[in-house]
């Protein structure tokens, strides 16, 4: 074993270290959500999440993007195939480890790989083009200023940088082939990288291992880099789209929850028997004002937004120039949860620092904008329900805070006094029968 | 036309010891807002005429709570769900067709978490069952050949996956049916939902009926078919907005088929 794979078994280490803490702080954040039991219809969201999270049905509503996600998607997938052997071959020193014991079958999959990389460079140059040249409203709207727009363009860019370097990596590898250099045995076929031979042909052997090294290299850090950057990236979404999908909403989207809480002093209220003899545990919060009240569900899938916008794009309310656009309540509800999280890390789990979700991150103004029509819902690809954090803060805001605009108010005491949004008398309900 | 509609309640059956087939749930804008009645009257007009066997809870209807619940108010939407649930219940209430789709929603999907199982059908289903029954015969009448698009509501559509009943009524009237450019599960809101029905808009650059107005004018329709009493709203406010109340007509399916029958 040489220096090399010493300098790569840390490397690799170190960053499967790194990834595992990220990935504990998440997971950790997403159960200071509260409990909420999905475990009913196992076979129906297994069906739903190979259609919409592996077979990405929803992203093909837009055809262009949605045919390159894909083939992003499946470069992703298919050249992770690759990265177990350059892994191998890390750790023990071997060349291209898995040529021998797969023969034929290893000149056709590198075949593909390369293909595949030429496609997901082109897909994700042609991304980077659509995001800062063209002017794509859901990608100009106030929420994806600064940080978001820099993350999906840092995204962008090391994938095309990563391709490159697979790709350079493979030609360096055939010209040494070709040369009969020792370590470097003949095997895989090349239909892309073999147009970048001729540059290198006139190079020295010394210089083209070098290259052939440092790309190799620059792939395998570039990726475990990577591996480190999604716990703080929208790019997280490549992990939990596939659990966001899989416990999403089943039922009709305009059935909203029945709150729990509610029910039991309801119940009271109609029947005091029911009354239990002592109040059950701790007061609960009736809707949502900070993360915490939030569900896990809810919390986890602020994680799985990949800040698409394509909710917002669908938004009557983003539409017509309102406050409000659900990609903003999903990155709000994330960074708010980041926030606490932090928080926690530094001062102990009791900790507060004052803030909340609603109020200091989203207003007033954003939730009652909302028609809950459920477009966003509809129109995201991996089934994130943007309209259900919004109603639980709606919640709050009425029945712990008891503030509802003014119209509102009155429609409610209607209600009260007699049983209709507006101020007609119940006796009257039926005049509609001799009116014409 | 004939304006003596054959309407009994709930109370009034019992009495006689009789139970109607299906309740129809009339909602808070079928009885009281003035454009809606209409569409009520509409739709007693085609039960009349089928001999559909009918009652109305009448004053003992109440609001189903939709409004409170979506303006983020619970208890009120619970407490008026237990009420009615109780009224039901003690009527055996086992079918309901309502003219509402915020009705239609609330009665079918959140009733029964609270106690209150019932079959629940909103009238273009109601409708287009008694078509495929073949005890609804839809002429058409004044509105063949003329170019009608249907605007889908929220709560019928989206929430509640049924797109295809309110095509097909439409289909019989032996118009041009057009889909507007945002159609189906992609079609726009009209602005009412989720409470705002009962409040100014937030603050912004337009309002969402007149977004979807255009929408409308883009079609050049003759008219476009409703399902829902506050789409009926919305679009007759987007019409007088955009000054097209000569030309574009705002209907509910239930009237194209009243009048398109002469009813
Ligand atoms: S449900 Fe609310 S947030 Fe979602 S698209 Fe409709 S108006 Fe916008
Ligand atoms: S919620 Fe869904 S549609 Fe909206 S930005 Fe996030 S991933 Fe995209």
């Amino acid at each position: 074993m040489g220096l090399e794979n010493i300098l790569f078994i840390v490397a690799f280490a170190a960053a499967v270290f790194l990834f595992s803490k990220n990935l504990k702080a998440i997971i950790r954040n997403i159960n200071l959500g509260k409990d909420l039991d999905i475990s009913d219809n196992k076979l129906e969201r297994w069906k739903k999440m190979i259609l919409v999270a592996i077979g990405q049905s929803k992203m093909v509503v837009k055809p262009v993007s949605g045919l390159m996600h894909i083939i992003v998607y499946a470069g992703f997938i298919i050249i992770n195939i690759e990265v177990l052997e350059i892994i191998i071959d890390g750790i023990f020193g071997t060349h291209r480890v898995f040529a021998a014991p797969l023969g034929g079958l290893y000149d056709f999959l590198i075949g593909s790989f390369e293909i595949l990389a030429l496609l997901v460079l082109v897909a994700c140059v042609v991304f980077f083009i659509r995001r800062n040249a063209m002017t794509i409203k859901r990608f100009k709207m106030k929420e994806m200023l600064g940080w978001p727009k820099t993350d999906a363009n840092i995204i962008l860019i090391v994938e095309v940088f990563l391709m490159g370097a697979f790709l350079k990596m493979n030609a360096a590898d055939q010209v040494l082939q070709a040369r009969g250099v020792e370590h470097y045995v003949v095997a895989g076929s090349y239909p892309v990288s073999q147009f970048l031979v001729p540059i290198m042909e006139n190079f020295s052997s010394g210089y083209i291992i070098f290259l052939e090294r440092a790309t190799w290299w620059f792939h395998i850090l570039g990726i475990l880099t990577f591996l480190n950057y999604l716990p703080y990236s929208k790019h997280f979404h490549i992990m939990l789209a596939f659990p966001s999908v899989f416990y999403s909403k089943l039922k009709p989207r305009a059935e909203f929850d029945n709150m729990h809480s509610v029910k039991k002093e309801v119940e009271i209220m109609f029947d005091p028997d029911a009354a239990p003899a002592q109040s059950e545990g701790p007061v609960e919060r009736f809707g949502a004002k900070d993360v915490a009240d939030l569900n896990w569900k809810q919390l986890m899938d602020s994680y799985s937004c990949t800040e698409c916008g394509r909710c917002s794009e669908q938004c009557p309310a983003s539409q017509t120039g309102k406050l409000l656009s659900p990609r903003k309540i999903m990155m709000d509800t994330r960074d708010r949860l980041e926030e606490v999280g932090k928080g926690k890390d530094k001062n102990g789990k009791d900790f507060s620092d004052g803030k909340s979700l609603l109020g200091d991150y989203i207003s007033e103004e954003e939730l009652w904008a909302c028609t809950t029509c459920n477009a966003c819902v509809d129109a995201c690809p991996i089934e994130l329900n943007p309209l259900s954090i919004i109603m639980d803060m709606r919640r709050s805001l009425v029945m712990e805070e008891s503030k509802i605009p003014s119209e509102l108010a009155g429609m409610i005491t209607n209600i009260e006094n007699n049983g209709a949004p507006w101020q007609f008398s119940q006796t009257d309900r039926a005049n509609w029968i001799n009116e014409e | 036309m004939s304006s003596t509609l054959n309407v009994n309640t709930m109370a009034e059956l019992m009495a006689k010891g009789e139970k109607p087939e299906v309740l129809f749930w009339v909602g808070c804008a079928g009885s009281f807002d003035d454009r809606a009645k209409k569409i009520t009257r509409a739709f007693v007009k085609i039960l009349n005429s089928v001999g559909v066997n009918f009652a109305i809870l009448g004053t003992e209807e109440s609001c189903t709570g939709d409004p409170a619940k979506r303006a983020g108010n619970e208890f009120l939407f619970q407490m008026q769900a237990m009420t009615n649930i109780q009224v039901m219940n003690a009527y055996e209430v086992k079918k309901i067709v309502t003219t509402c789709p915020h009705c239609f929603n609330t009665l079918k999907n959140e009733y029964p978490g609270l106690g209150g199982d019932y079959e629940v059908l909103h009238h273009s289903q109601f409708l287009q069952k008694l078509m495929e029954e073949g005890k609804l015969k839809i002429e058409g009448g004044e509105f063949k050949g003329k170019k009608i698009s249907f605007h889908d509501p929220c709560y019928l559509g989206r929430g509640n996956g049924e797109y295809e009943a309110p095509r097909a009524l439409l289909e019989q009237l032996d118009a041009e049916l057009v889909e507007l450019k945002r159609c189906k599960s992609k079609g726009l809101c009209c602005g009412a939902g989720g409470a705002q029905m009962f409040k100014e808009a937030e603050p912004g650059a337009k309002e969402v009926n007149i977004e979807r107005m255009e929408d409308v004018v883009e079609a050049s329709l003759n008219i476009v078919a409703v399902g829902c009493p506050f789409c009926m709203t919305m679009m007759t406010d987007g019409v007088k907005n955009k000054e097209k109340e000569e030309t574009l007509k705002v209907y509910d399916l239930a009237e194209l088929i009243a009048e398109g029958n002469g009813l």
